[in-house]
């Protein structure tokens, strides 16, 4: 049975291996990160479960390597490192022409099989997938038999795939990890009762009777906040809470479900707009080697605002019928 | 219920805002204001610590992108850009404009089925679609500058998000849908996903007009910088016509 532990083991590997490759290279603060996040990845069930059975020494070990990594983060260089020459890749596209977009392809194409059928399938009675997200277990799976057809396909050793990927990795740098310590954080401030905090200081700060009013403060909270958190789900529970169910639903009685979807796409509409939400806006730009980390938010600002206006007004027109 | 607010928890908020606008690095940055915010509330280091271990590591499904990067790392040493280059500068009719207001739409579509990891910037965006874009931005009058190439590079990613985003919604089982319902159920509020899903619809299509536009008028200013460029004309005369 696949569960998707196994893809965090074999991801652990990937990045013990990118450690182990920057440990060659005499770039330190590269190889204790990887190697670090790598062992957060392998010891990520047992830190849980040692959790749940009320053990915290794990997960506050763990804990103690989430500082250590976003401090080694600070010291590590963001660098382009040598692609294969020029020639050897027009050679190589010459020669293989579009069978090198079938690895590709094949990830999207073996995540939908899998998700659709995955849940289906069964060996002897017993379900081949486990435990996690079937669409995150159909990605990895998905990835790896990318991995083993682009060996097939370029005729490559297969360690030069872990190369690669290593390339690639390194490229990002510590961007790469930013999705991941922003969930952390949002996790966090949850815990801290942040959330509360915020509606309460806009609920005292808006005049409640007028509706219009009430709309902006919560469609516009809830964009300053996604802005802040870099994330609509973190902003959602705090605004609804706060504004959105007090004020709109219970006292000027909107909708609930159009007002729930709205926000939350009103929230969205904050997401397009900052850093915050690493994984959309800077990691892109990093992947793509853009000068500017900001380049694509400045794409987007120009989409953005004009839908929020719409989804302002939608909300407004919509919701009090 | 009768402690007064804490208020203190949120200077964690502002330790964000301030770190970003001065450019330090958002890793540190970000984990610092989490330590900031638990101090504050009052929870005890230890405590502190093992909630940051513990959400890290519950979080770790976000780094599985990586997954993909053995695989495009080596198709492009391969020559995977190269060859996507080469193939679409024979496809005559095809502009920038078809090709991300098609992605655009084809983005929006998969992910209505909820097919929302099937794309995204490491698995379709650096491979395919960018230098698709760049392609199909050079072909009117050429090869583009590099800072416009980078602007269409922005707007492909740019492109995949909206359309990942405001497509998403629409379709019934995806998380957001069933955090809205969870929050109205605990609240005392039952309705049916389908019922908050449907209410997505307006603001897909509004956001497909909008940026579908936006493409439109990049494309023109675009070809209007190379015309010029090209002809050895000053590109801010020919942009002031607008």
């Amino acid at each position: 049975m696949l569960s998707i532990e196994h893809f965090y083991w074999l991801m652990a590997l990937f990045l013990l291996y990118a450690g182990w490759r920057n440990l060659r290279d005499r770039r330190f603060a590269h190889a204790a990160f990887w190697g670090l996040l790598a062992a957060l990845f392998a010891a990520g069930k047992p830190i849980l479960d040692a959790s749940k059975a009320g053990h915290a020494l794990p997960s506050q070990l763990a804990g103690v390597a989430v500082i250590a990594l976003a401090l080694l983060a600070t010291r590590m260089r963001r660098e382009h490192i040598d692609e294969a020459p020029e020639a050897q890749r027009l050679a190589s596209a010459q020669r293989l022409g579009h069978r090198l977009f079938w690895p590709a392809l094949l990830i999207p194409l073996v995540t939908v099989a899998i998700v659709l059928f995955g849940p289906k399938l069964a060996i002897g009675g017993a379900p081949v997938f486990g435990e996690g997200s079937i669409t995150l277990i159909g990605l990895a799976l998905a990835c790896v038999l990318a991995t083993f057809a682009a060996v097939l396909v370029t005729r490559e050793r297969p360690v030069v795939a872990l190369g690669e990927g290593r390339r690639l990795l390194d490229t990002m740098g510590w961007a790469a990890l930013l999705p991941l310590v922003l969930a952390t954080l949002g996790g966090v401030f949850a815990a801290s009762g942040v959330g509360e905090a915020v509606a309460s200081l806009v609920s005292a700060v808006i005049p409640a009777d007028n509706r219009l009013a009430c709309v902006l403060a919560y469609g516009l909270g809830m964009v300053v906040f996604t802005m802040i958190m870099g994330n609509a789900f973190a902003a959602f529970p705090v605004m609804t809470a706060g504004i959105g169910l007090p004020l709109l639903i219970q006292q000027h009685g909107a909708a609930p479900a159009i007002l729930g979807s709205l926000g939350m796409l009103t929230g969205y509409c904050g997401t397009l707009m900052t850093p915050m939400a690493a994984n959309f806006n800077l990691v892109p730009a990093a992947l793509l080697e853009l000068d500017d980390p900001n380049a694509v938010i400045r794409a987007q600002l120009p989409t953005a605002i004009p839908l929020l206006l719409v989804n302002l007004v939608l909300m407004y027109w919509l919701a009090f019928r | 219920m009768s402690d007064p607010m804490n208020y203190w928890p949120l200077l964690g908020v502002a330790w964000v805002v301030v770190g970003f606008v001065l450019r330090a690095n958002p890793v540190i940055v970000v984990v610092s204001a989490g330590l900031v915010s638990g101090l504050l509330a009052g929870k005890s280091i230890g405590e502190l610590l093992a909630l940051l271990g513990e959400s890290f590591v519950s979080n770790r499904a976000l780094l599985m992108f990586a997954m993909t990067l053995p695989t495009i790392g080596l198709l492009e040493r391969a020559g995977l850009r190269e060859h996507a280059l080469r193939w679409i500068a024979q496809w005559r009719g095809l502009t920038l404009t078809r090709l991300l207001a098609g992605y655009l739409a084809v983005r929006q579509g998969l992910s209505m089925l909820g097919l929302i990891d099937i794309a995204g910037h490491a698995q379709t965006v650096r491979p395919l679609l960018a230098p698709m874009a760049e392609s199909a931005a050079a072909r009117p009058h050429g090869e583009v500058s590099r800072e416009d190439r980078q602007k269409v590079h922005a707007l492909a990613a740019a492109t995949d998000n909206v359309g990942r985003f405001f497509g998403e919604d629409v379709f019934l089982a995806f998380g957001a849908v069933l955090l809205i319902q969870g929050f109205y159920a605990q609240h005392g509020i039952v309705l049916e996903p389908l019922q908050i899903a449907l209410w997505a619809l307006p603001t897909a299509i509004a956001a497909f007009v909008i940026h579908a536009v936006r493409i439109v008028v990049f494309q023109r200013r675009l070809d209007r910088r190379t015309a010029s460029a090209i002809a050895g004309t000053d590109p801010e005369r020919a942009d002031a016509v607008d």
